[in-house]
């Protein structure tokens, strides 16, 4: 536990000028854990209010983005009376440095964590080239 | 609407707290003009809040407030909702207290195995605790409780004796 204060607010994602979405929802910076080892890259991601089946992980060129569409729950005879946060979708990418082996991605989702196992391309085996006298 | 409106009120309440020394009697007034019910819960929430921070001296672990929550009410029953993701329903406590609703638990992560290392560690973690006034006294005996997809949500009926009384008026 640490006792430095932490950022409990949501972190809106910056809208990029290239793309816009069609959907006008908020779109939040999901909070990440990154662990790495030898032979993988571990990304836990806090998604909290999506369904394991509406997210969608996409590693292209070197750019891993993940996003995480919510269906908002909304209890329609009531009035929200109180609000400490926002609603919306995730989004975030990472570019990764390590060739990652795309076929054997991993993925898991659970009481809205994503859990993402990217496992590393093995590096190809050194070979001894022998120069040949003329 | 009704959400969108709400939650400006509460950008305001925290921009307020901000300033709270130099414009104290400014964000009374501007809360004065607030009219339902629930504005003037909400104010008494906030005034109770500030004053636990300024007297309790307490260094949170997830800072003030964690984590945050949102109430939806109407007449007869309140939802309280509150983002949890990966917490383990087990570590979690809910309880009632008069108007005061009780949320604290644990959430843990996983201990880094040999070799393993951060790259990034931005996920809260650690103890948490949350006291919410209701907008109204609760039936403690029929509270229901549910997560779903890391969203905690906590449904309170108000108690029958705390419900508006309609009286009719008698014409001869």
């Amino acid at each position: 536990m640490t006792d430095k204060r932490k950022e409990v607010t949501k972190r809106e994602a910056q809208s990029s000028m290239e793309t816009e979405r069609t959907r006008n929802r908020k779109v939040f910076v999901p909070k990440v854990d990154i662990i790495e080892t030898d032979s993988a890259i571990e990304l836990v991601a806090d998604m909290p209010g999506v369904n394991e089946k509406n997210i969608d992980i996409d590693l292209e060129k070197g750019i891993l983005t993940i996003k995480g569409v919510i269906e908002p729950e909304h209890y329609k005879d009531h009035r929200l009376v109180y609000a400490e946060y926002e609603i919306g979708d995730y989004q975030r990418s990472f570019s990764i440095s390590d060739t990652i082996d795309q076929d054997k991605i991993e993925a898991s989702a659970r009481d809205g964590v994503l859990r993402l196992m990217l496992p590393k391309v093995e590096p190809a085996k050194a070979r001894k080239i022998t120069v040949n006298a003329a | 609407m009704i959400m969108v409106n709400n939650i400006n009120i509460i950008s305001i309440l925290t921009e307020k707290t901000n300033k709270w020394k130099g414009d104290r009697n400014m964000w009374l007034s501007d809360l004065r003009r607030s009219e339902s019910f629930f504005d003037t819960w909400r104010e008494m929430d906030y005034l109770q809040r500030e004053m636990n921070r300024l007297f309790s001296g307490e260094h949170l672990p997830f800072g003030e407030g964690y984590p945050a929550i949102n109430v939806w009410a109407d007449e007869n029953e309140a939802i309280v909702t509150s983002e949890l993701p990966g917490v383990d329903p087990k570590d979690t406590e809910i309880s009632v207290e008069g108007e005061m609703l009780l949320v604290k638990g644990t959430r843990s992560l996983d201990a880094l195995k040999e070799g393993e290392r951060y790259h990034r560690q931005e996920r809260d973690h650690g103890n948490f605790g949350r006291r919410v006034r209701l907008p109204f006294r609760v039936d403690t005996k029929s509270i229901e409780a549910r997560y779903e997809r890391g969203v905690l949500s906590i449904k309170l009926h108000r108690l029958e004796a705390d419900k508006p009384k309609k009286i009719e008026i008698k014409t001869e």
